[in-house]
């Protein structure tokens, strides 16, 4: 009987996921608090505090307000992928959530795939806010022409940076060094990366330093389009290209490494060849 | 009611720790079947969670084989979401999360199957109405139990694997999951059950399988085992006699009591006795008496309990594995 009824369709299910995923993020405020509010409220205290001060890049002068801006804008998006994931998951893990699923016939994908799009989706709705934020307050001018390289950039960055909480969330021991560990990894980033103190001639170290790892590249590509003299509408290809390696070094981490349930005792082994 | 529905063979589960390797599944068979209610009872660290979860398709083994529904659980891909769609798991260290609430949890949960129950069905059957609509954060252990079975039998399961799925259960609670697990058995299903409570396993099983380090000890239906491996406790009244005295009496009844183990004592002229021989006991005492022209009243004959049948036989082993 069971057998004349067909699979609900797999992207019904990714959806139903997605939307579940979301609304749970809704309903726990101190992840709301952290992706989105915390950001903001710093975004007012840098730029009240920086006055009237311009950056000079290789393409021109920025207004430090609206160059502080778009980079917390990238710094939300990683808030709302890599840092709540990384978060968020080995929570899941220490509930029992994620093995109650594995127990279903619900496909492996579409779980990890509901959890990676819902992040997406708050990630593009967090840095539209701030972005909304810098229109509105901070002079910045979104042109037609950036558009294309903004979703690019949005979409390898927010699915890179998702893989990588992935990976975080796979090798945490438990959900309580998570948090710790996402934040340890993610803040001093932060501030080699140009998003809370933006830096007109940082040291040469601290340049080539804050450019081999994912955050900084983030910020340059959703700032070119964006630069406010000479906007670079064609899409960064060397960041984005250093952002999707972190990206896939985070994916084969978590593929690797994922574990359902937290299990204090030793691994199960396994007979390498079977005789039957 | 004859075809298997789980098979296993052979079964060696072993874990890595920092002590070293330990087994803890030796070499283990199973078989249960199509509409049976199977509890597998065990002290901790048995090796009944471990064996239950490589069957759950939770665990690999080291080796061995073990098949559910013809399919063997750690395949992956289509034939392992097939398997998954034909069976239920309530686990131990299984959950929710706390944000939803247990309508919403079983809408979401109804999504992954092929032919689910109606939501309102389940809560009907799990009794979960009075909370349905609250935060599973705000619920007691026992309500949150109630919401596991109630999202194992959400898919309709034809095989239910139950991992001590009352633990936590006020007795009037305990007693609706028991009524609960007897209507899917009449519906059906196959029940693969672990418990603490044997009076659980004894009101719910057809048979039941007894693990001791890893290995079976025994298997049966409760009577079976409480037949054959349990000591009745007999009771019986001996009329007043002129020409015995009541050590004579005594020495009759041991005498004639004289081939059967058993063990004897005395309160005035009620004589209590320990066998597992009850028939034996039975005929040897009734003839006794009649030959010394007295009379037995006021018999009694008390079953052990499972709970019995268990420790004896935990403790047989403890004793027969110091040599091991």
């Amino acid at each position: 009987m069971t057998e004349s009824h067909t699979w609900p369709p797999s992207l019904q299910l990714l959806f139903r996921q997605a939307s579940h995923q979301l609304r749970l993020f809704l309903r726990v405020p101190v992840a709301v608090f952290f992706t989105i509010a915390l950001p903001f409220v710093v975004l007012l205290i840098i730029n009240a505090t920086s006055g009237e001060r311009f950056l000079s890049d290789t393409n021109g002068d920025w207004p430090v307000d609206a160059f502080v801006c778009v980079a917390i804008a990238a710094f939300t998006a990683v808030s709302a992928t890599f840092t709540n994931l990384a978060n968020m998951v080995p929570i899941r893990r220490e509930e029992g959530v994620l093995q109650r699923w594995r127990s279903t016939p619900l496909p492996v994908w579409v779980l990890v795939g509901g959890h990676i799009l819902s992040a997406m989706v708050i990630a593009v709705l967090s840095a539209l806010f701030m972005l909304g934020v810098g229109v509105a307050l901070y002079g910045v001018q979104i042109s037609l022409a950036a558009v294309p390289a903004l979703i690019l950039t949005m979409l390898v960055a927010t699915l890179s940076f998702a893989a990588m909480g992935m990976a975080v969330a796979a090798v945490v021991p438990t959900a309580s060094a998570a948090s710790g560990i996402a934040n340890a990894i993610i803040l001093p980033m932060a501030l080699i990366s140009n998003v809370f103190i933006p830096m007109e001639d940082p040291p040469a170290a601290i340049d080539i330093l804050a450019n081999l790892f994912p955050l900084r590249p983030f910020v340059d590509a959703l700032q070119a389009p964006l630069h406010p003299m000479n906007p670079t509408t064609a899409p960064q290809w060397g960041s984005l290209g250093v952002i999707a390696l972190w990206g896939l070094v985070g994916f084969a981490v978590a593929v690797r490494q994922f574990r359902w349930n937290a299990a204090p005792g030793g691994s199960t082994r396994r007979r390498r060849s079977r005789s039957q | 009611m004859t075809v298997p529905v789980i098979k296993v063979k052979d079964l060696v589960v072993e874990y890595r720790s920092s002590a070293g390797t330990i087994r803890a599944v030796d070499r283990l068979n199973l078989t249960i079947l199509a509409g049976e209610v199977y509890a597998l009872l065990g002290e901790n660290g048995a090796g009944k969670t471990s064996t239950v979860e490589v069957i759950e398709g939770h665990r690999p083994r080291y080796s061995g084989a073990v098949q559910v529904l013809g399919i063997d659980p750690a395949t992956s891909g289509a034939v392992r979401r097939e398997l998954r769609d034909q069976i239920g798991i309530v686990l131990q260290t299984s959950g929710v999360e706390p944000e939803i609430t247990p309508r919403e949890a079983l809408k979401l949960f109804s999504s992954a199957y092929r032919s689910p129950r109606p939501v309102s069905e389940v809560i009907e059957l799990t009794d979960l109405r009075d909370f349905a609509d609250q935060r599973i954060g705000t619920l007691s252990g026992g309500q949150r139990r109630r919401l596991d079975l109630a999202v194992a039998v959400i898919g309709r399961p034809k095989v239910l694997f139950l991992d001590e799925p009352t633990t936590g259960f006020d007795p009037s609670a305990r007693r609706k999951a028991w009524d609960l697990i007897s209507q899917l058995r009449v519906d059906g299903t196959t029940i693969l059950l672990t418990t603490h409570y044997l009076d659980e396993a004894e009101y719910l099983a057809d048979r039941v399988g007894m693990m001791s380090k890893g290995r079976m000890l025994v298997e049966g239906s409760p009577g079976d085992l409480q037949q054959a491996h349990g000591q009745s406790v007999m009771s019986v009244k001996i009329s007043e006699s002129d020409s015995l005295g009541q050590q004579e009496l005594e020495t009759g009844v041991e005498l004639a009591l004289n081939a059967i183990p058993h063990q004897a004592s005395w309160m005035g002229h009620r004589l209590e006795i320990t066998t597992s021989d009850t028939t034996g006991v039975l005929e040897r005492l009734a003839s006794w008496a009649a030959s010394e022209s007295l009379s037995l009243s006021d018999w009694s004959i008390e079953r052990p309990s499972l709970e019995q049948v268990f420790l004896d036989l935990n403790a047989d082993d403890d004793r027969g594995g110091a040599d091991d």
